[in-house]
C-alpha cells in the first residue's frame, strides 16, 4: 500500500476541505480547523501523525475510528462528516465542539458532591448510549469528555475503541495493553478488549478523581504499576475527602472493583444509583476508610499469578441481562387482576436476567394546576399511600434490596410520564398492562399504546386472558 | 453496486435456488460465481445451465477445480470427489463440459480480484485457511479485495499498511466495512456444501459504494438434496454432509 502523499499544513486543500489553523498537536495526531463550501458550521480535521518507525498503533487507531464513527449516532458522540484514507492523506472530519476537554475541570477537583453527581449522571448516560450501540470506548478519561453547542456531554476519541460486531483491528496485533494507564481496568492489562465493564472501571476512576482530587492508582506511568491493580484496591475516597457521602463512596468503589462481575454491570444501572442515592444498597464499601488488609490482597495477588484472563466477557445477551427493567403498574381496585398478571410477567423477565434491576413505577394522575395548600397536603398523603401500595406489590417478587426501587410519578398524562421516566432511568425494557379492548378505549386511545409508540426501548404489554366465549 | 458472491455450488440446485431468491430480494446488481459449479451434488447440468443464463445476463464466472476436472483429470482428488466427478461427466452435455473448461481462473474488476482458490498460482488449487496462505495471496496480487472460495468455510483476512496479516472473526449478516487503508481477502463460504457446522447455504454480498461486506446464510431444504444424492447412488457421506453442514 502506498504511503500518504500529502502532509497537513495550514492552507492545504484536500477533497474540498481547506485547512485552517492548527488547534492541537497530540502524540498521535494533529487537529486542524477546516472549512468546506458544502458543509456549514465549524469543523475539525484529525490527521494521524505517521512516522516511519513504529507507528502501528497510530494507524490502527485511525482505522478503528474510521470504522466505528460512521456507526455511532446520537448527541453523545462526535458527528463524522468525512474521512480520507492513506492513499492521499488520512483524516477524519467531525463537527467542531466548542471549548476544551474536561481536563481543566478535573484539575480543580475535588468537586462538591452535588456537582459531581450531576456530572456523573451525564457521563453515565453518554456511556450507556455508546454501549447501547455495541461500542466499548476503552479510553475514558477527562481529556475525552467535551460538550457540544447545546451543552450536551460528548465522548470523543474512539481510536482504542471496540465495536462488538466488527473485526477488532487492535485485537492480538499489539503486545502492550492500550489505554491511559491511570484509568484503565485491570483486565485491559490482560489484553481484554470486549467487556463494557472496563469502561465502568475507568468511569469509576474518573469519579474517584472528581471526589478526591487524586487518581485512585496515582499517576501510573509503567505497565508494572498498572498490573498492581489486579490485586491492590485504591485508598477509600472518604479517607481523602470526609465530606463525600458514604453512598457515593459505595458507587465509586463498586465501579473500581477488580473483578468485572463485582462492578456495576451496566452504565444504566450506575446512572440509576447515582440518581437515587436513598436507594443505593450500602455495603462495607460505603464506610471503609482503609484499603483492604494483607490477606485479601495476598489472595488476589496469588490468583493474579496464575490468571491469564477473567471469565468470558458478557455477550450481547448478557448485556441485556444487566438492564434496568421498568414495571409500570396501575394499582386501582379494578386493575387488581391485571397487576398480578404484570407481576408474573415481571418475575419471568427477571428470572432470565439475573443481573437486571427492577424499577417499579406507578403514576398518580395529577391536575394540571395545584389549587391550594390543602390540596397539596392531600396530594402528599395520596402519594405516600401509593408508594406503600407499590412496595407491597413489588415485594411479592422477593428481590433483594438494592435490586428493586419504587417511584410514584405525579403527572397529568400517564403515557407521557412513563415514557419520560423510562428515558431518564435508561430503561432497557418496560413491562406494563393494557386494559381489555372496549369501545371507549378505542375512542380515547390507551396509555399502553402511547408508551409502545414512544418508548425508547422494548415494551412488553400484559393482558388478562379474554373471557371464554 | 451490490455484488453477490457465490462459490462452491457443487450441483446443489435447491441451495442455489434458495440463494438466488434471497439475493433477488437484496438489491443485487451483479453476481460473481467463484467456481465449483459442479461436483458432489445431484444436479450439475441444471446448475450449469442456470449459471450460463446468469452469465448471459452479466454474471462473472470463475473456474474451480471440480469444473476443471470434468474435461481434465480428477487424479489429485480424494476418492469421494473423484467418484462424484465420474458420476457427473456423463450428465453434462459436450457444450457444457467445454464451457466449464474454458472458464477463466481469475477475473480482475477495478480493485477486486475474483479467483476460486489462492490467488497465488490459482490453477494449483491451494486452500486459504491460515494467515500464511492469505499472505501468499496478498503478495501475488495488488487488488484491494481478493474474493475466493474453495474452503467451504467463510473467512476474512486483512493485510495492513505494514503487510501484517490478521484473520478476523466472521459473523453472518453484520456488514463489515473493508477499509481502503488495508487490503482484504474474503473466503466466501459454500452455497452447496457448507463445512462450518451450519447446513445453511453460505454466500456473501459486497457493496462497492460503502465497501461493506456481509456474509449471508440462506436456509433451504437439505433433505430434498440429500435424498437426490442417495437416489443417484452418489457416495452416502455427501448426503450426510449436507444435513450436518460439516
Amino acid at each position: 500500500m502506498s504511503r500518504s502523499q500529502k502532509r497537513p499544513a495550514e492552507g492545504l486543500q484536500i477533497d474540498g476541505f481547506t485547512l485552517g489553523p492548527l488547534l492541537h498537536r497530540g502524540g498521535f495526531a494533529t487537529i486542524w480547523e477546516v472549512t468546506h463550501p458544502d458543509h456549514p458550521g465549524p469543523m475539525v480535521m484529525k490527521v494521524p501523525t505517521i512516522l516511519d518507525g513504529d507507528d502501528g498503533p497510530t494507524i490502527v487507531g485511525f482505522e478503528i475510528e474510521q470504522m466505528i464513527l460512521p456507526r455511532l449516532s446520537g448527541p453523545h458522540v462526535p458527528r463524522l462528516i468525512a474521512a480520507g484514507d492513506f492513499a492521499v492523506m488520512p483524516y477524519l472530519v467531525t463537527a467542531k465542539l466548542p471549548g476544551t476537554s474536561f481536563q481543566e475541570l478535573f484539575d480543580r477537583a475535588p468537586l462538591p458532591p452535588d456537582q459531581l453527581v450531576a456530572l456523573a449522571i451525564e457521563i453515565a448516560t453518554a456511556l450507556h448510549e455508546v454501549h447501547r450501540q455495541r461500542v466499548i470506548h476503552l479510553d475514558l478519561k477527562p481529556g475525552n469528555l467535551m460538550r457540544d453547542e447545546a451543552g450536551r456531554l460528548v465522548l470523543i476519541d474512539y481510536g482504542l475503541a471496540r465495536h462488538l460486531d466488527l473485526p477488532d483491528l487492535l485485537g492480538e496485533e499489539f503486545a502492550i495493553p492500550m489505554g491511559t494507564f491511570p484509568y484503565i481496568a485491570p483486565e485491559q492489562y490482560l489484553h481484554h478488549r470486549d467487556d463494557p465493564r472496563s469502561d465502568i472501571f475507568a468511569f469509576g476512576a474518573m469519579l474517584y478523581e472528581l471526589a478526591t482530587g487524586r487518581l485512585p492508582f496515582g499517576r501510573t506511568t509503567t505497565l508494572r504499576a498498572v498490573r498492581r491493580r489486579l490485586w491492590r484496591d485504591p485508598q477509600p475516597p472518604r479517607a481523602l475527602n470526609p465530606d463525600l457521602p458514604p453512598w457515593l463512596q459505595e458507587i465509586i468503589l463498586r465501579a473500581l472493583e477488580v473483578e468485572p462481575e463485582d462492578r456495576f454491570q451496566s452504565a444504566a444501572q450506575m446512572a440509576f444509583d447515582l440518581g437515587h442515592p436513598d436507594q443505593v444498597q450500602l455495603t462495607a464499601r460505603a464506610t471503609k476508610l482503609e484499603q483492604d488488609g494483607v490477606w485479601p490482597v495476598l489472595r488476589r495477588r496469588w490468583r493474579a499469578r496464575r490468571i491469564r484472563g477473567y471469565l468470558p466477557a458478557p455477550t450481547q445477551e448478557d448485556t441485556a441481562r444487566a438492564q434496568v427493567v421498568m414495571a409500570a403498574v396501575d394499582l386501582s381496585p379494578e386493575m387488581e387482576a391485571l397487576s398480578q398478571e404484570i407481576l408474573s410477567a415481571t418475575r419471568e423477565i427477571l428470572h432470565f436476567r439475573p443481573e437486571a434491576r427492577l424499577a417499579c413505577v406507578n403514576v398518580l394522575r395529577s391536575a394540571r394546576i395545584q389549587l391550594d395548600q390543602g390540596t397539596d397536603e392531600a396530594g402528599n398523603n395520596l402519594h405516600v399511600a401509593r408508594l406503600v401500595a407499590l412496595k407491597a406489590w413489588g415485594e411479592a417478587l422477593g428481590l433483594p434490596e438494592g435490586r428493586v426501587t419504587y417511584t410514584v410519578l405525579e403527572a397529568p398524562d400517564p403515557g407521557n410520564a412513563l415514557t419520560e421516566h423510562a428515558t431518564r432511568i435508561l430503561a432497557g425494557h418496560i413491562v406494563m398492562g393494557a386494559r381489555a379492548s372496549s369501545a371507549l378505549r378505542r375512542y380515547l386511545g390507551s396509555v399502553s399504546a402511547q408508551v409502545v409508540a414512544e418508548a425508547p426501548c422494548t415494551v412488553t404489554i400484559v393482558r388478562l386472558p379474554a373471557p371464554g366465549i | 453496486m451490490r455484488i453477490a458472491l457465490l462459490s462452491d455450488i457443487h450441483g446443489n440446485r435447491e441451495a442455489l435456488e434458495a440463494v438466488l431468491a434471497d439475493a433477488a430480494a437484496r438489491d443485487i446488481g451483479r453476481c460473481v460465481i467463484l467456481g465449483d459449479i459442479v461436483g458432489y451434488g445431484p444436479d450439475p447440468a441444471w446448475c450449469v445451465q442456470r449459471i450460463q443464463e446468469m452469465e448471459a445476463a452479466g454474471a462473472l464466472v470463475i473456474r474451480g477445480n471440480h469444473d476443471a476436472a470434468i474435461a481434465g483429470s480428477a487424479r489429485d482428488m480424494n476418492a469421494t470427489a473423484r467418484a462424484s466427478i465420474d458420476w457427473t461427466r456423463p450428465r453434462l452435455s459436450a457444450a457444457q463440459t467445454g464451457w466449464l473448461a474454458a472458464l477463466p481462473l481469475t477475473i480482475r474488476e477495478e480493485d477486486r480480484l475474483y479467483t476460486h482458490a489462492s490467488a497465488h498460482s490459482p490453477g494449483d488449487w491451494i486452500y486459504v485457511t491460515s494467515d500464511r496462505d492469505a499472505m501468499a495471496s496478498f503478495r501475488s496480487s495488488d487488488a484491494g479485495v481478493i474474493f475466493c472460495g474453495h474452503v467451504h468455510v467463510p473467512a476474512l483476512y486483512s493485510s495492513d499498511i505494514h503487510d501484517r496479516i490478521q484473520a478476523h472473526a466472521e459473523r453472518p449478516r453484520i456488514p463489515v466495512p473493508l477499509l481502503a487503508s488495508r487490503r482484504w481477502l474474503v473466503v466466501a463460504g459454500s452455497v452447496g456444501q457448507p463445512r462450518d457446522g451450519s447446513p445453511q447455504a453460505g454466500w456473501a454480498i459486497f457493496d462497492t459504494a460503502t465497501r461493506e461486506l456481509s456474509f449471508r446464510r440462506t436456509p433451504y431444504d437439505t433433505a430434498v438434496t440429500a435424498g437426490k444424492i442417495q437416489a443417484a447412488g452418489l457416495p452416502e457421506e455427501l448426503a450426510l454432509r449436507l444435513r450436518s453442514g460439516e
